[in-house]
């Protein structure tokens, strides 16, 4: 069955490392993305796996099958390009059954497929079309189609919605999703956008300057982010620097720039060490009177941007740090510029990290 | 100096703003397009028209005259199939290998191209029949000159054209629906044949008309090579006039047996042509019928290997050495008294360097106002500015003299003018017939250029507030710098190669590749070692202009 291994792989190019010893496992019939910013070595990864381009180090399984040295049409796989590459010179029709043909079925056989695949993207219609008649939606789903008319088990999916409009691309979203798991296949799904990684993937890994920095279902990677990227990277955070005053049982009090303390969940601080903490702009409390309370801290209003269902406001702590919070827009009273207010969030809320060797703004850099 | 220059610019600027103006730029160069280049190549055929009568009445001429054709046509189709059989496998050495030897290899590819075609006839000649080349292995002259020594010197000329033409194409092709290709299940050569060389197709067509047009033209060097009984078109046209010019043959026959033979080797070459363009696009690659497994046995390592192996070996064996040969005797002739025969240009070389410096003169001459016109005409063309129309029209009619085949070309300018216009003298000719001939090849190249710089950034320049002359001076020349030097090398390389339509066109005039062709064809004018000599120099000094030109444009940037 297609479970997918990749072992301690290295790929560079020239004197970039695009890939740095990576290692994750893929089960079967799972719907897998990997996620990073642009230049992470994702789609380089991924290109790997197909046999498009080979490691320099390390090995890779598919179905349990060292394939290092079988070249990509031999892999049993179907990939899916950002730019869908349907061959220009031939209709949706033959784009879709040019699998079967190259691998010598009949032509019986082939155009079963052909019809079932085409019914499958509700396309069927279309059959006669070239590429350059199709919408960019129907353009994907021929794609999609072409791919799993050549029978892989595996399907390897590059951006396949980054040339989409966004309505389209939240649809096939979930039409993607619920194909690959009527089928039962195992897919791999390369994106920078976090949200559809999040809606669609069973699991994803973060990926960042060719490593891998966390793999995890959507809720754990939200829930317990284990790297200040990836707390940065899925969803949003706040970063307050400081230093761990001191360490009690469970708890650890922090103290922040102009000796502001507030106290965060404690998992294997030391005193004196200096940290970083992430806290969500949505788990924030807000009171309108700037009076002190337990784990509070007071500030400003400054900027407020509204933006739909949120509402946002940045706030200007006494030290000078800045800091967000979202609130449903709905709920509540709003609040004004200048308004004095206290913050407030739960210890066990507040994720600490050790503060990155390279500097904070480095370490979350997407760029 | 900068500022007159800067003024001048300003003024012109200033003056692009006045549609006047700019439409009188266009409207010129059309007319250029048409009085010099688009109807003088047919007008002097039609208007000898009626000598032809004189023609018919003798079989003998007549016959020769479709032998001759026949002749060319078969070399050149066959010619063009084996160049494109052959050159596409090293084309795509060069697109997609990564030794870092592909780079020399790149560049030798252009060899027999800077080789003035006079030259590599010469020595294709020594290589392959005299006593000294490959035939000293042999005992005996292994291809004497006829038929198979054309076929394989047109074999060699044609040969960098297609891979030029095919390395281009593979780097522009995204590789991406070759990659979809074999992700779906193909194996490389499957891949190659059901997806890229259909995509490729208006290329590889493309190709095949250039190599085909080049081996239809050819002249000078097939002279050289065709030995005493051998005929094709343009050695027919060029031993008919040279029987007029020995008294043989009278006027109104020479006059009509050139007409019949060029009207032919016309009507042949469009009717070639359009099926080509026609067909070609309809022609399909078998899509269906696919044989898996034999093309995945082809596809890997030792097929390959031996692939490539061969694909060199074609290419030294038969295009490099065979160009390069003539350096042998050229270097031997360093040591004897030809080298100061030569240098204080005693007896046969005094002729010799008037004819080189006529030709370079010439060569500068016509790139300089293939520039001038063609630019305009190839921005003409790109941008459609005359309606879709009317540019798709202009489109096809450049290519009309590429169509006629140089000689037919050259014999229907010197009716056309000679009759007309006797007071012109005869360089003005010779311009005007290099012009028509290398026009075409300039416009394509300029206009695939043009078309290739986005009208976006013209659009953004102009709301930045550039004048349109200012557009071109700032956006446009910057960015197809690098194509208006390959073009211009196209055009100058072409021009000292020219000989067919040349020796049509003049009477007393001499450019290098005729003298060449001369000395080889007297017996007793020139040693062996003079003419090797005189190749030697005539590709030494080429391949230093070349380079000279090379050099002024590197570093300002390939975008």
């Amino acid at each position: 069955m297609p479970n997918v291994r990749v072992v301690n792989v290295t790929k560079r190019f020239g004197k970039i490392t695009a890939v740095d010893n990576v290692s994750l496992h893929i089960h079967d019939q799972e719907y897998f993305s990997l996620l990073g910013p642009s230049g992470c070595g994702k789609t380089t990864l991924l290109r790997l796996i197909a046999g498009l381009i080979k490691p320099d180090k390390g090995e890779i399984y598919i179905g349990d099958k060292l394939v290092n040295d079988v070249p990509p049409e031999d892999r049993d796989i179907g990939f899916v390009f950002q730019t869908f590459a349907l061959f220009p010179h031939m209709n949706a029709w033959n784009n879709v059954t040019y699998g079967p043909k190259v691998k010598g079925f009949d032509m019986g056989k082939a155009s079963t497929i052909g019809h079932e695949v085409l019914e499958m993207v509700k396309l069927h219609e279309r059959l006669d079309a070239f590429p350059s008649e199709l919408s960019g939606g129907m353009m994907q789903r021929i794609a999609v189609a072409r791919a799993l008319a050549a029978g892989a088990k595996t399907l390897l999916l590059d951006e396949p919605l980054g040339q989409l409009d966004a309505k389209v691309r939240n649809e096939l979203r979930y039409e993607m999703r619920r194909m690959v798991k009527d089928l039962g296949l195992t897919a791999i799904h390369v994106t920078h956008d976090q949200s559809e990684a999040m809606a669609i993937s069973d699991r994803i890994a973060v990926m960042r300057k060719g490593k891998v920095q966390q793999v995890g279902t959507p809720r754990e990677l939200y829930m317990n982010p284990q790297t200040v990227f990836v707390a940065h990277f899925i969803g949003e955070s706040n970063f307050l620097e400081g230093y761990v005053q001191n360490v009690t049982n469970g708890e650890a009090t922090i103290e922040l720039r102009g000796e502001l303390k507030v106290k965060a969940a404690n998992k294997g601080l030391k005193e004196r060490e200096k940290v970083v903490l992430a806290i969500r702009p949505e788990t924030l409390t807000i009171e309108k009177e700037a009076k002190k309370s337990r784990n509070s801290l007071l500030g400003t209003v400054g900027r407020i941007t509204f933006e739909g269902t949120n509402i946002r406001y940045e706030i200007k702590l006494e030290n000078q740090d800045l800091i967000a919070i979202i609130k449903p827009s709905l709920v509540g009273e709003w609040l004004n510029i200048d308004d004095k207010v206290a913050v407030s969030f739960p210890p066990e809320k507040a994720h600490v990290f050790k503060y990155p060797d390279i500097g904070l703004r480095e370490e979350i850099a997407v760029e | 100096m900068l500022l007159p220059k800067l003024r001048l610019a300003e003024a012109l600027d200033g003056l692009s703003l006045k549609s006047s103006v700019k439409n009188s730029v266009y409207l010129i160069a059309i007319i250029i397009f048409i009085a010099l280049i688009l109807l003088p190549p047919v007008l002097g055929i039609i208007i000898k028209w009626s000598t032809m009568q004189n023609v018919l009445n003798e079989p003998d001429l007549t016959a020769r005259a479709l032998t001759a054709i026949q002749n060319s046509f078969i070399i050149a189709i066959l010619v063009s199939l084996l160049d494109i059989a052959t050159g596409m496998p090293l084309a795509w050495l060069i697109a997609r290998g990564k030794s870092k030897w592909l780079n020399v290899l790149d560049t030798l590819a252009d060899v027999p191209f800077i080789v003035p075609t006079a030259a590599l006839g010469y020595s294709l000649l020594l290589f392959w029949s005299e006593p000294d080349g490959i035939s000293s292995f042999f005992g005996a002259s292994l291809i004497s000159p006829g038929w198979l020594l054309v076929a394989l010197l047109h074999f060699t000329f044609s040969y960098p054209v297609i891979v030029r033409v095919m390395v281009g194409a593979l780097l522009d092709y995204k590789m991406e629906y070759e990659r979809a290709s074999r992700t779906l299940g193909a194996p490389p050569l499957t891949a190659a044949r059901t997806v890229t060389f259909p995509m490729l197709k208006p290329s590889i067509i493309a190709a095949f008309i250039l190599a085909f047009a080049r081996s239809i033209s050819e002249t000078g060097a097939t002279m050289i090579v065709a030995g005493l009984a051998f005929e094709n078109g343009p050695v027919y046209i060029q031993k008919i006039k040279d029987a007029y010019g020995a008294g043989v043959l009278s006027k109104v026959t020479y006059e009509g047996a050139t007409v019949f033979a060029s009207l032919i080797l016309i009507i042949i070459s469009f009717v070639i042509f359009a099926i080509v363009r026609i067909a070609g696009q309809k022609l399909k690659v078998p899509q269906n019928r696919v044989w898996p497994s034999m093309e995945r046995r082809l596809s890997y390592s030792k097929a390959e290997k031996s692939r490539n192996g061969v694909t060199l070996l074609i290419f030294f064996l038969i295009v490099i050495v065979p160009s390069l040969f003539v350096a042998l005797p050229a270097f031997e002739a360093l040591f004897t008294k030809t080298l100061s025969d030569a240098f204080s240009s005693t007896g046969i070389w005094s002729d010799y360097w008037q004819s080189l410096l006529t030709s370079y003169l010439l060569g500068a001459v016509v790139t300089v106002l293939n520039i001038l016109i063609g630019l305009p005409m190839a921005i003409l063309i790109a941008r459609k500015k005359l309606g879709s129309f009317l540019s798709t029209a202009l489109d096809l009619l450049v290519n009309v003299p590429l169509i006629v085949p140089s000689i037919a070309l050259g014999a229907s300018l010197a009716f056309f003018w000679k009759e007309n216009f006797s007071f012109i003298p005869e360089m003005w000719l010779l311009i005007f017939a290099h012009l028509a001939i290398t026009y075409p090849y300039f416009v394509r190249s300029m206009s695939a250029a043009v078309e290739r710089i986005g009208v976006d950034l013209e659009e953004a320049s102009r709301s930045l507030g550039a004048k349109p002359f200012t557009v071109f001076r700032t956006i446009i020349l910057p960015l197809t710098k690098y194509s208006i030097l390959s073009g211009a090398i196209l055009v100058f390389t072409r021009s000292v190669s020219e000989t067919g339509a040349t020796l049509a066109v003049v009477s007393t005039m001499k450019t290098a590749p005729v003298v060449i062709v001369n000395w080889v064809k007297t017996k007793g004018l020139a040693s062996s070692f003079d003419i090797g000599l005189g190749c030697g120099l005539l590709i030494l000094f080429s391949f230093i202009i070349l380079l000279a030109l090379r050099f002024i444009a590197k570093g300002k940037g390939r975008y």
